[in-house]
Formats: C-alpha cells, sequence, structure tokens
C-alpha cells in the first residue's frame, strides 16, 4: 500500500505547476492559462486566510497579484523553487496593500506566517470590487485596442492588426505594455484613495 | 472584471519569454552607464597623460582590483536582488573581503612610511573632490540600472536599491580611475569607498520609493 504524506502532495503540486509555468514561459498559451487558473485557486486560500478580516478585498488582491505574476514572469529561473517564488511577488502585494491600509487607518495585522502557499486551496471566486475593465479603459488606444480585440472578443493578433491598422508586433507590444501599465494604475489608484 | 477573464486575458499576451530577459537588461544597463559614466570622464576630467606608462605597473592594477571586486559582488548581488524569493545572503558579507584588503594594504603602505609622509598618502592632493567626482560619475550608471530594475520585479526594495547604487559606485570608481593620479593605497581605502558609499546609501534611501512596482 502506498503512503503519501502531505509534504509529498505539496512537492508534487509544486512540480506539476512548475511544469506548466514552464511550458507557458516557452510559449505554450494553454499550459499558461492552466497554471494561472490552478494558480488562482492556491492564491485565493492563501490571501483569503491573510485577509480574513476583509474578506471584500481578497478577490482585488487576486487579480493584482496575478497581474504581478504575469508582468513578473521573466525573472522566474527553472532553478528557483516555484513557492518562494510566488510567495515573495503574493507577500509583497499584500505588504504593499497593508502599507496602503495603514495609511486609511491606524489598524495592525500580523504579517507572520510562514504556511504553504500550496496548502492552501480556495475555488471559490468572490466578486472583485475594482473592475478592471474600467481602468482597462484609461489605457492608450495602442494598448486599449490590442487588449480589447484579442482578449474579450478572442480575435488572433492578425485579425486585429487589420481591424486596428497597428502591425502584430504593434499588436503584441501593445498587449504587454498595456498589461504592465493596468498593473501602474491598479496601484496609483489604491494610493490615490490613501489619500 | 472576473479574475477567470483575467486568466484568459494573461494567456493569451503569453508570448514566449526570452530565458537570458533578465540577464541582457542588467547588462544592457551596466554598459550604457558606464559609457556614459566613460564619456563624463573624458570630457570633464580628462585621462590621465602618463596612463600608458602607470598601465605596466602592478600597483596600478591593484588599484583596479578594489572596484572591480566590489562591483562584481554588487552586480552578482543585484540580479538576485531584481527576482521574487531570491536573498542577497552572504554575498553581502564577501562586500568585506575587498574593503579588508585594501585596509590591510593602507595599513602595511602606512606602517612602512615616515611618520611625516603619512597624511600625503592619506589625502594626496585630490582628496577634495575624488569621493565627489565618483559620486557625479556613478550618475550616469545609477539611472540606468535602476531602469533595468524597474523592468524587473525587486520584493526587497532597500536591499535592492543598496546594491544598485553600489554597483553604480563601483562602476564609476573603475572608469575614474582613467583620470585619478591619486596612486598611494590609504587614498583609495578611504576616499573611493567614501565615493563607492555615497550613491550605495542613496540607492538604498531611495529604493522604496523608486522601485516599488
Amino acid at each position: 500500500m502506498q503512503r503519501t504524506n502531505p509534504q509529498d502532495v505539496l512537492s508534487a503540486r509544486e512540480s506539476q505547476l512548475q511544469a506548466l509555468l514552464l511550458l507557458g514561459l516557452a510559449g505554450d498559451a494553454g499550459a499558461y492559462r492552466e497554471f494561472l487558473a490552478a494558480l488562482a485557486v492556491h492564491l485565493r486560500g492563501f490571501l483569503r486566510r491573510r485577509l480574513a478580516q476583509r474578506p471584500a478585498e481578497v478577490e482585488d488582491l487576486l487579480q493584482e497579484v496575478l497581474l504581478a505574476v504575469h508582468n513578473a514572469r521573466h525573472t522566474y529561473q527553472a532553478q528557483q523553487p516555484l513557492t518562494a517564488w510566488v510567495q515573495a511577488i503574493a507577500r509583497y502585494k499584500l505588504a504593499d496593500h497593508w502599507r496602503g491600509q495603514a495609511r486609511r487607518e491606524a489598524r495592525h495585522e500580523p504579517l507572520e506566517d510562514d504556511s504553504e502557499l500550496f496548502a492552501c486551496a480556495d475555488e471559490e471566486p468572490a466578486q472583485a470590487s475594482r473592475d478592471l475593465n474600467k481602468l482597462l479603459g484609461q489605457l492608450p488606444d495602442r494598448q486599449r485596442l490590442p487588449i480589447v480585440h484579442v482578449k474579450l472578443e478572442g480575435l488572433s493578433v492578425e485579425e486585429t492588426a487589420r481591424i486596428t491598422g497597428l502591425s502584430s508586433s504593434a499588436v503584441k507590444v501593445g498587449i504587454h505594455r498595456g498589461l504592465k501599465a493596468l498593473g501602474r494604475l491598479i496601484r496609483g489608484k489604491d494610493d490615490h484613495e490613501d489619500r | 472584471m472576473k479574475t477567470d477573464e483575467l486568466i484568459s486575458l494573461l494567456a493569451t499576451a503569453a508570448e514566449p519569454v526570452d530565458r537570458h530577459a533578465l540577464a541582457r537588461r542588467l547588462l544592457l544597463a551596466l554598459l550604457a552607464g558606464m559609457l556614459g559614466a566613460l564619456l563624463m570622464t573624458v570630457a570633464i576630467y580628462g585621462v590621465r597623460s602618463d596612463l600608458a606608462e602607470v598601465a605596466r605597473t602592478p600597483l596600478f592594477w591593484a588599484k583596479l582590483a578594489l572596484p572591480t571586486s566590489l562591483g562584481l559582488l554588487a552586480l552578482w548581488l543585484t540580479q538576485r536582488l531584481a527576482r521574487p524569493g531570491v536573498r542577497g545572503g552572504a554575498l553581502w558579507g564577501l562586500l568585506g573581503l575587498p574593503l579588508l584588503l585594501v585596509w590591510l594594504g593602507a595599513a602595511v603602505s602606512l606602517a612602512g612610511a615616515p611618520v611625516e609622509a603619512r597624511a600625503d598618502l592619506i589625502f594626496g592632493r585630490t582628496w577634495r573632490t575624488c569621493a565627489l567626482n565618483i559620486a557625479l560619475l556613478s550618475a550616469p550608471v545609477f539611472a540606468a540600472v535602476f531602469w533595468a530594475l524597474r523592468g524587473l520585479a525587486p520584493t526587497r526594495l532597500r536591499q535592492a536599491g543598496a546594491a544598485g547604487g553600489l554597483l553604480a559606485g563601483s562602476t564609476a570608481t573603475l572608469v575614474y580611475c582613467l583620470h585619478c593620479p591619486e596612486m598611494a593605497v590609504p587614498f583609495w581605502g578611504l576616499w573611493y569607498l567614501l565615493g563607492i558609499l555615497l550613491p550605495t546609501v542613496i540607492g538604498a534611501l531611495a529604493g522604496p520609493r523608486l522601485l516599488r512596482w
């Protein structure tokens, strides 16, 4: 009879996710989507436990972390444990979030904990209160249109290029820069709310 | 937007990623910054006229070894701290080694010199400007390295800023050696290090503000 201890389960999950990410980094969109979807489940659990007092903020922060993971994906190197990399990003965004909170109200929540990211899972998405679509509307056309056409309308890069009159590489660059800008907008918006 | 939609959006945007993107970005920034420092040195200070002769002496290469070793360690630290979940760790401690060596050399040099010559070994002729010149020359490297870091993902902003500043200061010192006429070890051990320390401290102070993402 085979026995599995929790540690084995975690490391199996880690290597499975890592394999998906590495495929994604090589350009396999299907594997990358699978990676993000699985990661979202774990991150949601991870964040929900840390934001137990403020469940309404979980989904916003989750989206922010996913966007950050995507925008930082070129800094992942295969020899690094995926958990360490993702947790560092999640913690960084969480700390940033709390700094914003602390400025808003003098309130303290404990930051300590070392529990394993992949030990948490939560498949129940809540409603995000921050609407990324609205933020998307603030991007310049050359970034917004590629995102809207390729993603929200499901067109290919070539079709989008034809409609918008941009070159295919400009469409790709537009999506890339647009997502970076979206990350900055989220941050800028939070900063603004602090004041 | 629902999280699922965001995931689809991100997956659609999944272009293949260059595995050496980080190294390329950092090296490009370093070279561009170094070129800037080089041009500034030539334009503002001028290359020392006896460079060809002095380059044949081991002492000149010992002088270059100080900023070179600090710079290589700083580059290693910077590329580590540019990635989430990677610490600087023992590398910070390794920085002590070149410092120790230069201070040891300075002590030996001072001990072997007559008392009245010691002040000269420490102050040389350019102590008033040396550190500030280095700090000024570090500006282009500092700007370029911080540009590179902003496109990466540092999560320990103060440390990453300090490492970037150290890289800028060391590189600037290396370039400044083309001009600087001082050949006394105690001088390097004080004024060069002070010049390197300035951008390092500025980097540590500015990191959390400039590198936030």
